[in-house]
């Protein structure tokens, strides 16, 4: 069982990711250079956090083009289990594996601290061993997290329940105060129409190890190891 | 040939800076200034012989990478 | 035929008698360019030549030290075969004058020291001093600590180099000239150290990086004059700092630097490609030529003096092994940046600069490093001291010491900077174990059982009072801090910030400091591997506090034994370790609730200082400690407040012994060597006896618990107030504007 981590140029939570899934989950990881055309197998892929490319024109946009997209993108429309965290997400919205967008958070300040988030789906690759409602304490750190979608758009996440994390207070109540970053609905983290693919804005590979602050993190690598023990393995792309 | 794109949020997407901006004004003492969004400007330096083509390269790349269409619209101006 | 002239030399900061010892090296008149050269190289930023001789004096030397000053970082030995590389430095006129990218390359700047020893930069601190954020000024203050700040987290965040902690101040002498000083620390293999060497005639010399622009030239001479009315139009081309290309340099450099192609490298920080090539070939005794028409530029038309002045950011000299040119080059060419071959290593001690092959400058390298000027300028003791010191205890207003407490948890220096560093990410490489405003920060060595601890700290206000005193306090605070988190102090930086040494005053200032931080570091075991001086801290002839700021690195051999400032839970003992005098003198409490800078600053016997710390590592080891927070500004009550806060309104109730009638003595006096802990019930008397052993005073003073803060005096109450409204004041007071601070009684 092999995870795949990302690393464009200003990527910088690849080693983090890293970290989490060689020594904490114990499961085999390598880091794949964005110039790369194939991603070696991996059963699983992360788009990690970071500023890629300095984060300049928009976070992400650059991103969307390197080589290394092309093979991310058949291994998500293979139903391949893709997980992009914080500029990960922010990439998966510039390439359109996922709708909508991050903009700055609205007080126009970067944030660094726990948050809550209430998982709302359990039915990925990434949530199944949670509980629907459990709430987990995660850190964020950005300046741009405040998900944005049209309201036909957000209606339909809602209604089809793509909407994964929402941000939370510590009782599980999403409130505007819970909010850090102004997301509409409160949002922290969503899936595509096929499931396999989340997004989330929060940093679950900061959570691994309690000594950090939190483990609560843990429950998504987990989940993704039974998922792909429950489905085999996939065939290398 | 000089294009010039202009990129805008698109009206229903909400803009903090600019409305940081507007506060700022007011307090500046200019009342008569409503609202302000605030957007980017893009100069591209175009290798083309006419204003037609040089107007479809600088909308492809605006397309393609300087605005997202998910938030944002733009406009693209030729120097000719 | 000389276009040198007094204008000329005076623009470019030298003084006639130093532009004498410039004929007089070269044997003839100097080139324009040259003279630039030597401008910078002579200035007082990159030589030092009013402090060398004082900082000669500063103990360098310990059985851990693997490099001490003269490299671009110090580096001490953390043991399993590592290394702690780290250093502090300042970027404190560019801030003044633009806040933002002042200090985001202030930030660029010392990450690439780090890096450039072979080290990954693992973590960053800062020490910023401001203006009062009320009063005529406040509007201007809150704009550039905003810029800084902004500056600080935009660098770092966007580099992927967490910032764990550091520390805030506001005083009026900073107002027009904030100090902005930045700490790094990073990680390399003992044995794999690299330095600024150029070795070997015929090595190819590489410049990396960004281009060469005429951003920051005379950066260097700025930073060595005073601010006037004139300042505003001295704004040279702002360097601007680019993050993304810093991160794209430190990870090909350190692939560069795992295999062994690598002979010598240096960043280009202040006097760029200057004062990179002649501090490689000085240290190497060897001679570097460099032809700038293979300088990567991107601007149009630039001089050979300008492109040698440049202080474009984000650019590093590299020296490499001849042969290994297409596997340096291929490296570089993976993260997209271009290696450009501009020269050679030569055996002739000169730095030789030619222009499409002509040669537009030639001095010997030994001229412009070892040979600067070096000045014992003239001290003299301040008058000031005569009218501040004396200071009448006993006249002082009693003040309700609940009200002054308030006041003082409100009052910006001490108030909670969580306004600041959640604006930092300081959780990114995951190794931060004490979450930033916890205390000393700490990162713990993926790979080991280690952590690393470090704390910045200064005083200025005390130095102003005494500066030899104050600057021991200084070093004292930081290694205190340290231990609090279970460090033992194994190294130390430090970053002089003093106004214009051509005063007596100044000198005297800073020769009293540097004596201070001598006596400290000795005492105290802890060796100073390398800093940063900063002088001509001062506007129309008003100079800032005299301020040392003193980074101390220390080494927790157990990471999973780290002590925060925060009570854990009911019930447990406080304990104070040392002992409290009736000193209020340079306090908070003084100048807070008194508006009085007066007396002298707390008295330190270094001894009683060194059983503390010894004891604190001891105790957190062994796993005594449920928290630990030294004392220092605002004295034990804001101590004890600040432990109660952040536990989710666990409260304490402590009695400590009457000092004076007025119980301000006990409550607020600034006492060194003093700790507040709390362990568990039943491991109070193990922790008394532990520092009876230790000769290190210490009382059980209270309990935690309950939901507010009791604290008595000699058995009389003196503070009564619920956590709440405590941590409410002290978490928001950063947040309100200036004129709104208002307390209610």
């Amino acid at each position: 069982m092999k995870f795949a981590v990302i690393v464009f140029p200003g990527s910088n939570c690849d080693h983090d990711a890293y970290h989490a899934v060689k020594h904490v989950l114990g499961a085999d990881a390598e880091f794949v250079w964005h110039k790369e055309s194939s991603l070696q197998g991996a059963d699983v892929v992360i788009l990690p956090g970071g500023f890629s490319y300095g984060d300049y024109l928009r976070t992400g946009a650059i991103a969307q083009f390197s080589p290394v997209m092309a093979a991310v993108k058949s291994f998500a429309a293979g139903g391949g289990p893709l997980l992009g965290i914080c500029n990960g997400f922010q990439v998966l919205c510039e390439t359109r594996l996922l709708p909508g967008a991050l903009l700055r958070n609205r007080d126009l300040k970067f944030h660094c601290e726990h948050v809550c988030v209430r998982v709302e789906q359990t039915d990925t690759p990434f949530t199944m061993h949670a509980r629907p409602g459990q709430v987990l304490s995660l850190p964020i750190a950005h300046g741009e997290g405040n998900y944005f979608a049209d309201a036909a758009t957000l209606a339909e996440l809602e209604a089809s329940g793509r909407v994964v994390f929402r941000y939370c207070d510590r009782d599980g109540q999403a409130t505007d105060g819970s909010n850090p970053n102004g997301s509409l609905h409160g949002i922290a983290g969503i899936c595509n129409e096929r499931r396999n693919v989340v997004g989330l804005m929060p940093h679950p590979e900061r959570a691994c190890e309690s000594p950090l602050g939190s483990a609560d993190g843990l429950v998504l690598l987990d989940s993704v190891v039974a998922w792909l023990t429950q489905h085999g393995a996939l065939e290398t792309a | 040939m000089k294009a010039r794109v202009f990129v805008t949020l698109k009206p229903s997407v909400f803009d903090p800076q600019g409305r940081t901006i507007v506060e700022a004004l007011h307090s500046m003492g200019y009342a008569g200034i409503g609202d302000v969004r605030q957007g980017k400007y893009f100069e591209l330096d175009v290798d083309a012989s006419c204003a037609d083509t040089a107007r479809a390269l600088a909308s492809e790349v605006a397309d393609k990478l300087l605005a997202n269409p998910v938030i944002e619209s733009y406009r693209v101006e030729v120097e000719s | 035929m000389s276009i040198i002239d007094h204008a000329v030399l005076e623009r470019h900061g030298l003084k006639p008698e130093e532009y004498e010892r410039i004929v007089q090296s070269l044997g003839r008149e100097p080139s324009l360019t040259e003279l630039g050269i030597f401008s910078v190289m002579w200035s007082e930023h990159c030589s030092y030549k009013s402090s060398r001789v004082h900082l000669r004096t500063l103990p360098t030397e310990g059985r851990r030290v693997l490099q001490g000053p003269g490299e671009n970082a110090g580096a001490v030995d953390i043991g399993d075969g590592l290394a702690a590389v780290f250093k502090i430095e300042s970027h404190n006129h560019p801030s003044f004058i633009e806040p933002y990218q002042g200090a985001a390359t202030g930030v660029g700047g010392i990450i690439r020291d780090i890096f450039t020893m072979g080290a990954r930069p693992v973590a960053l601190m800062n020490s910023l001093r401001f203006g009062p954020l009320d009063g005529p000024h406040g509007a201007r203050t809150r704009r550039i600590l905003e810029g800084v700040v902004a500056g600080i987290a935009g660098y770092g965040n966007s580099i992927g180099i967490p910032t764990v902690g550091g520390e805030v101040m506001f005083e009026e002498p900073y107002t027009g000239n904030p100090l902005v000083n930045v700490f790094c620390l990073g990680t390399a293999r003992a044995d794999a150290l690299v330095k600024g060497r150029a070795d070997g005639v015929g090595n190819p010399v590489y410049y990396v990086g960004a281009k060469t622009g005429r951003d920051g030239i005379h950066g260097a001479t700025m930073a060595s004059a005073e601010f006037d009315d004139r300042s505003a139009e001295k704004r040279p081309a702002v360097q601007v700092g680019d993050p993304f290309m810093e991160k794209l340099l430190l990870e090909a450099c350190l692939e560069l630097m795992k295999g062994d192609a690598l002979i010598g490298v240096q960043d280009m920080g202040a006097a760029g490609l200057t004062c990179a090539t002649s501090e490689m070939g000085a240290r190497s005794g060897s001679g570097i030529e460099i032809d700038v028409m293979h300088v990567p530029q991107r601007e149009t038309g630039m001089t050979p003096y300008e492109i040698m002045l440049s202080e474009s950011q984000e650019r590093m000299l590299l020296v490499v092994k001849k042969g290994r040119e297409r596997e340096v080059e291929g490296i570089f060419e993976k993260w997209d940046l271009h290696a450009a071959h501009v020269g050679y290593v030569t055996d002739d001690g000169l730095l030789r600069v030619k222009d499409h092959g002509s040669v537009v400058a030639e001095i010997p390298n030994r001229a412009l490093v070892d040979e600067a000027p070096v000045y014992t300028r003239p001290t003299r003791e301040p008058a000031y001291l005569a009218e501040v010191r004396p200071f009448d205890r006993a006249a002082l207003p009693a003040v309700d010491p609940r009200d002054a407490l308030l006041h003082l948890l409100a009052s910006p220096t001490i108030a909670s900077k969580r306004w600041i560093y959640r604006q930092y990410d300081y959780m990114v490489r995951t190794n931060t174990l004490v979450l930033a405003g916890m205390g000393a920060g700490v990162v713990r060595v993926k790979g080991t059982q280690r952590a690393l601890a470090m704390s910045v700290d200064g005083n200025g206000r005390y130095c102003y009072l005494d500066p030899r005193r104050g600057a021991m306090l200084a070093v004292a605070e930081a290694a205190r801090n340290v231990a609090c988190a279970g460090g033992e102090p194994i190294g130390a930086t430090n970053c002089l910030n003093f106004g214009n040494p051509e005063r007596p005053e100044i000198m005297w200032q800073f020769a009293e400091a540097v004596a201070g931080i001598g006596e400290a570091c000795r005492a105290l075991h802890v060796p100073i591997t390398g800093g940063n001086v900063s002088l001509y801290n001062e506007t129309d002839g008003r100079a800032i506090f005299p301020t040392p700021v003193i980074g101390v690195v220390g080494l927790i051999e157990d990471a999973s034994c780290v002590p925060t400032r925060a009570f854990k839970g009911e019930g447990d003992a406080i304990i104070l370790l040392g002992e409290t005098f009736d000193e209020l003198g340079g306090t908070e409490y003084l100048k807070t609730i008194h508006g009085r800078i007066a007396g002298v600053p707390p008295a330190l016997d270094l001894r009683r200082e060194r059983a503390l710390i010894a004891l604190l590592v001891r105790a957190a080891r062994a796993g005594l400690l449920r928290s630990a927070h030294d004392c220092s500004d605002g004295g034990l009550a804001v101590t004890v407040a600040e432990c109660a806060f952040d536990t989710g309104g666990v409260g304490a109730e402590i009695d400590v012994p009457a000092l004076a009638a007025d119980p301000a003595s006990a409550l607020f006096s600034e006492s060194a060597s003093r700790a507040v802990v709390s362990v568990d019930e039943s491991q109070a008397a193990t922790l008394l006896q532990m520092a009876a052993e230790a000769g290190v005073p210490a009382a059980a003073i209270g309990r935690t618990g309950g939901t507010r803060l009791h604290m008595a005096v000699g058995g009389a109450a003196a503070v009564d107030l619920p956590v709440r409204e405590a941590e409410q004041v002290w978490g928001t007071a950063l947040e309100r504007r200036p004129g709104k601070n208002e307390i209610r009684a």
